[in-house]
């Protein structure tokens, strides 16, 4: 594979230190989404039993501990990638990937409602990362 | 689904959601970069570069990133949210050129722009499918409490 950029590492060695922080936060978010679901809105628990509340009621639900345990193994990916390799590179194609990835999680495990513009957009955003790796 | 209008407090956690990760990522670069490479043999390093300044400061950004997060992801899908942090590759772009000197060609600026349109794409859909809460029974109370009390409010009037 040779993506004619220099990525300062073998390009097989970039693509699994993305891909790692892609999966791994992929998982924390999709996870964390489904707990924060659960719970409710938090503006509306804080008004009315205060910041206590509010925290009482995220740190009761397991599923955000899940979320939060796979989103640790996304940050200590990150900062592996970042002392290899540019934070130019890393972050927004992490990011880019992660958010296609996040949008056929929505569809299959949180049963979110996604169409043909967010297909499309998910295309738009793979062929975003092609010319950013380049 | 419903397309839920946000308030200003809530567009305000959104920016911070798009603000602090970037910021975050960068003072996590600088300082990253300043440290000798690391290897998977000695995983211990890699724990002892959370406590150098830089690495710290970007860490309580995320911190500040990550209680936003949790509070747009309480009021809005998944989908609604994800386009405020993807607004943030401009950030990080914008920063890798004038803050680390890194160079960015016209292509990586394309592929900023598209990303940021695609991303901007999905953010046109519904912004909330409405769930009933299972997970936490102090937020079943407490939505239980904000019914009846306008349920009270009604048949006063």
């Amino acid at each position: 594979m040779n993506l004619g950029i220099n990525l300062g590492v073998n390009p097989w060695a970039a693509a699994a230190m993305i891909g790692a922080i892609v999966v791994t936060s992929t998982a924390g978010e999709v996870l964390t989404a489904a707990a924060m679901k659960s719970i409710g809105d938090l503006d509306e628990i804080r008004a009315h039993s205060g910041l206590k509340g509010a925290i009482r009621a995220v740190v009761t639900c397991p599923l955000f501990f899940c979320g939060v345990g796979f989103l640790a193994l996304a940050f200590f990916s990150l900062l592996f990638a970042l002392n290899h390799m540019s934070l130019g590179l890393v972050a927004p194609a992490s990011a880019s990937l992660t958010v296609v990835t996040n949008t056929v999680a929505g569809k299959f495990f949180l049963h979110e409602n996604v169409d043909r513009r967010r297909w499309t957009a998910a295309a738009l955003i793979c062929v975003g990362v092609y010319f950013l790796a380049h | 689904m419903s397309q839920a209008k946000l308030t200003a407090r809530q567009w305000l956690i959104l920016g911070l959601v798009a603000v602090c990760a970037p910021l975050g990522d960068a003072c996590l670069s600088h300082g990253m970069s300043r440290l000798p490479a690391i290897s998977l043999a000695h995983p211990a390093t890699l724990i002892a570069a959370v406590f150098t300044p830089w690495v710290a400061g970007g860490i309580a950004l995320l911190i500040c990133f990550f209680a936003s997060y949790l509070t747009a992801l309480s009021w809005a899908d998944l989908t609604f949210v994800l386009p405020a942090t993807a607004f943030g590759n401009m950030i990080v772009e914008v920063l890798a050129r004038f803050f680390q000197h890194e160079a960015v060609s016209p292509e990586r600026w394309f592929g900023v722009i598209l990303i940021t349109i695609g991303v901007g794409y999905v953010a046109q859909g519904p912004s909330l499918t409405e769930r009933p809460p299972a997970c936490a029974p102090e937020a079943a109370r407490h939505k239980a409490a904000i019914r009846e009390a306008a349920i009270e409010e009604e048949q006063v009037q």
